[in-house]
């Protein structure tokens, strides 16, 4: 998986005749390959120091541990360029997978449809979940002009709220859909499909970030939003489908990790909203908006993961492995405030 | 009326350079106690960095303060704060949430064993309020007072520090004519108090109520004190603060003006007070003056589209168009480069290709999403080559680039497009000489290819020289109109600063 870090779109900024003019730049090099570099430098000593480390079952392990943060962090990516963030990301995770769950077990039971039938209204009725929660974020934030984090923190409440109360007495809902179960377990080749649709959506949205006028504006926004509005950026619409967008992917993360699980729980994602910020942030994306990359958010995402796997593999209790990850993030951020420096005094 | 005091507040030879510029240049005079001392001039002219010399924000670059016959060297504003000089601003540096007593006694707060004590504080500040016959409850939060009220708090504010000296920095632009009223029965009180008053306003029929005496400023150089105000007219001063010696700067020519491109009809928008009616014709340039608050970025803006207006018509080559935001703008043909480029124009943090593509980018766009990387190269190169932007790359980001040459990436966004009408707010502030031509021509240009052009500078002289035809704004509203021939700066300033029945010949 380490490989689709090149693979993913060329951002604009990385053309090749920049490159072939200036003489080596430390401050572009360590921009554009730091935290590649690092999860490279990360894995290889993961590899040669932990048994078991390397072997294929702990690599699909790492790669199932780390999908939906993966696919939460796309949409993610997007909020924190445009200069806001969601919090709501975790609970639409969670919400969306007892829907879906929900939504199986009655079109199976209660309305009499056969399997695909039902296994196409749970995921769809999945998703639907996350646009609804994210359409609210947007036209909350961009609309109403409140502000995101307290948008999104009443929406987290919402949604997890919403996904309690969906199965009875905060009990899971079971999935007895067998075609969904297949889904869940399926693999493409060698590799399990959710990880193949993670990679797919670094592509997809990695295309849409770079190559897109919408993913150009999103980062103008961040930049400077009222430049931007002033140069004829739709600030209001672009903003409303960001979150609508981000409230959609992180809804189908819900929805494929509920065919994992092989249940809907609604305690699902809990933080996850910020392992996903601490991924985009690992991975050189700014708080203060205008400046992210998809691919070195997906370092991003596998730096954090890959510290997990090892800690685990090194029977690290998750008492420590908090105090860890926390120790990783300051790191980040200084990390990227020492790069900022470099990068903006380099002329 | 005053005989010769010795002056208690005295600048000598006071110059001001920011990086190139020459701010202010060789600024002597003296101030003495129980004084009234009138500061005017253009916009620019200098006025608000010599008070930002003397409230220690700003460290001269040769001459020197003296106060009470010592020389004063302010390297902060606490310094100043110390020497009693207080500065009154036009926008009021109070802390709206907190009550009239802290605000007060911010800093200062009279204290028992660690703690507030707010006994004293409150005591103390009813004293003060009534000295300025303020009847108000000192624990009443700012934000409940009216403005003139504010004012009042911040004049206590600088009694209580000692100040010996106060400056007001256009005191009354926001006050009602009641307020003004009382303000300057407060002046005259400290004037009797024997206090040095500095009083910086555009508005002359003030000035000759309350000034003992006036120094005129003109491009940062002292012209001259008018020791008695009674023997001055509004005439004198204009001539004053006007008639400079440049050269040609501007290299103005003229072109043929045909069919009306730009119309607009009894637009009021936020800041722009009364109907104002704006036509600007192919091939013209139109310059709209006035001093600053004058309404004159409000209503490009209300044009625009960058706020809503609420009322009025904006006609495109005779199509009425509806102007709800700079989307719709922008479709039609009508452009807008703001006057505060860092805030509103660029976006500092991206390169010069995205800042230049950003808008024309949309009809370039493959399947209508996709970005044509090669057209957004080839554009920017252009862009880059054509209006000479001085930068080693289209990739550089645009807070590597000087003022200069970022107006000239927004220009070159602008010329990307089949652009009809583009209205520029103050497009050569804070640029050099050099890069001021360029831009001109820049400007001479566009018009000559049948574009109508709407110029705002604060910039007397620019706009008289670059304009044919000039639109004077004064208080929200268009007050009246030069051609190029007949305007001169007298006539110019006369109407963005006197009343029309005062009149200058």
């Amino acid at each position: 998986m380490s490989e689709s870090a090149n693979s993913s779109p060329q951002p604009l900024d990385q053309a090749p005749e920049a490159a072939g003019k200036s003489s080596f730049n430390f401050a572009k090099f360590w921009d554009d390959f730091g935290m590649t570099l690092l999860f490279v430098v990360l894995f290889a000593a993961c590899a040669l120091s932990i048994n078991n480390f390397l072997s294929w079952a702990n690599m699909k392990g790492l790669g199932q541990a780390v999908f939906v943060t993966g696919m939460v962090s796309c949409g993610m990516v997007f909020c924190l360029a445009c200069g806001d963030l969601d919090l709501s990301v975790g609970a639409v995770v969670a919400c969306a997978g007892v829907i879906t769950a929900w939504l199986m077990r009655e079109a199976a039971t209660s309305w009499g449809m056969d399997q695909t039938s039902s296994m196409i209204v749970g995921m769809l009725g999945g998703v639907l979940t996350g646009v609804f929660f994210g359409t609210i974020n947007g036209l909350c934030i961009a609309v109403l002009k409140n502000n995101a984090l307290i948008v999104t923190l009443a929406v987290m409440w919402m949604a997890r709220g919403t996904g309690y109360i969906m199965c009875d007495n905060g009990k899971p809902i079971g999935i007895a859909n067998d075609l969904f179960l297949d889904f869940g377990y399926s693999s493409i080749g060698p590799i399990p499909t959710p990880i193949v649709l993670t990679a797919i959506c670094f592509v997809v949205f990695g295309i849409i970030l770079h190559q897109t006028s919408f993913g150009r504006n999103t980062l103008a926004m961040g930049g400077n939003e009222e430049a931007a509005r002033l140069a004829g950026v739709n600030v209001t619409r672009t903003k409303i489908l960001i979150f609508t967008m981000t409230g959609a992917i992180a809804a189908f993360a819900g929805v494929v990790l509920t065919a994992k699980l092989t249940s809907g729980q609604p305690m699902n994602g809990m933080g996850l909203e910020l392992n996903a910020i601490s991924a985009c942030v690992l991975g050189g994306v700014s708080l203060k908006g205008g400046i992210g990359r998809m691919p070195t958010v997906l370092a991003g995402v596998l730096i954090l993961g890959t510290v997990d796997n090892a800690m685990n593999l090194m029977n690290i209790d998750s008492f420590h492995q908090h105090v860890v990850r926390g120790a990783i993030l300051l790191l980040a951020i200084n990390l990227d405030q020492y790069k900022q420096k470099l990068r903006f005094s380099s002329t | 009326m005053a005989e010769a005091k010795q002056p208690y507040l005295e600048f000598r030879n006071i110059g001001k350079r920011f990086a190139g510029v020459t701010a202010l240049r060789d600024i002597s005079f003296g101030c003495a106690e129980g004084e009234i001392h009138a500061l005017m001039g253009e916009n620019g002219a200098g006025k608000s960095t010599l008070l930002k010399i003397l409230a220690g924000n700003y460290e001269p670059t040769t001459g020197e303060l003296y106060i009470a016959g010592e020389p004063k060297k302010f390297l902060s504003s606490v310094d100043a704060l110390e020497a009693g000089v207080a500065i009154i601003y036009q926008e009021l540096h109070l802390l709206t949430e907190a009550s009239i007593a802290e605000n007060i006694y911010l800093g200062q707060l009279p204290r028992h064993a660690g703690f507030i004590d707010w006994h004293t504080l409150y005591r103390n500040t009813r004293t003060q309020l009534k000295n300025l016959e303020l009847d108000i409850d000192p624990k009443t939060q700012l934000k409940y007072l009216p403005i003139g009220q504010r004012q009042m708090i911040e004049i206590a504010k600088a009694l209580t520090r000692n100040a010996k000296i106060i400056a007001f920095d256009e005191p009354t632009s926001s006050l009602s004519a009641r307020e003004i009223k009382r303000l300057f029965e407060v002046i005259k009180e400290l004037k009797a108090a024997g206090k040095v008053i500095i009083y910086v306003s555009h508005r002359m029929e003030e000035i000759f109520q309350i000034a003992d005496k006036i120094t005129v400023f003109k491009d940062g150089q002292f012209v001259r004190t008018f020791e008695d105000v009674a023997s001055v007219t509004q005439n004198d001063l204009v001539k004053a603060m006007v008639g400079r010696n440049v050269g040609d700067v501007y290299g103005y020519f003229p072109r043929p003006i045909a069919q009306p491109r730009l119309e607009v009809q009894g637009l009021l928008a936020p800041g722009v007070k009364k109907p104002a009616d704006l036509t600007a014709r192919a091939g013209e340039i139109v310059g709209l003056f006035g001093l600053v608050g004058a309404g004159r970025t409000e209503l490009l803006k209300g044009i625009f589209g960058g706020t809503r207006p609420t009322r009025g018509t904006v006609r495109i080559d005779g199509e009425v168009m509806e102007i709800k935001s700079p989307i719709d703008s922008i479709a039609h043909g009508l452009v807008f480069c703001p006057e505060d480029r860092k805030a509103e124009g660029i976006i500092s943090i991206h390169s010069v290709r995205d800042n230049l593509n950003i808008s024309a980018r949309r009809n370039t766009l493959r399947l209508g999403t996709f970005i044509d990387h090669e057209w957004e190269k080839t554009n920017a190169r252009k862009g880059i080559k054509d209006l000479n932007i001085k930068t080693p790359t289209d990739l550089q980001l645009l807070l590597n680039l000087s003022g200069g040459n970022q107006q000239k990436v927004i220009l070159a966004r602008w010329l990307s497009e089949d652009i009809k009408v583009i209205l520029l707010d103050e497009p050569t502030r804070g640029i050099d000489v050099g890069a001021k031509k360029e831009i001109y021509n820049v400007i001479y240009s566009i018009a000559a290819e049948g574009k109508a052009v709407v110029v705002v500078s604060s910039d007397l002289p620019e706009i008289l020289g670059i304009s044919d035809r000039i639109v004077v704004m004064r208080d929200g509203a268009i007050v009246g109109e030069l051609t190029h021939d007949e305007a001169t700066e007298e006539k110019a300033l006369s109407l963005a600063m006197v009343n029309t029945e005062a009149k200058v010949a």
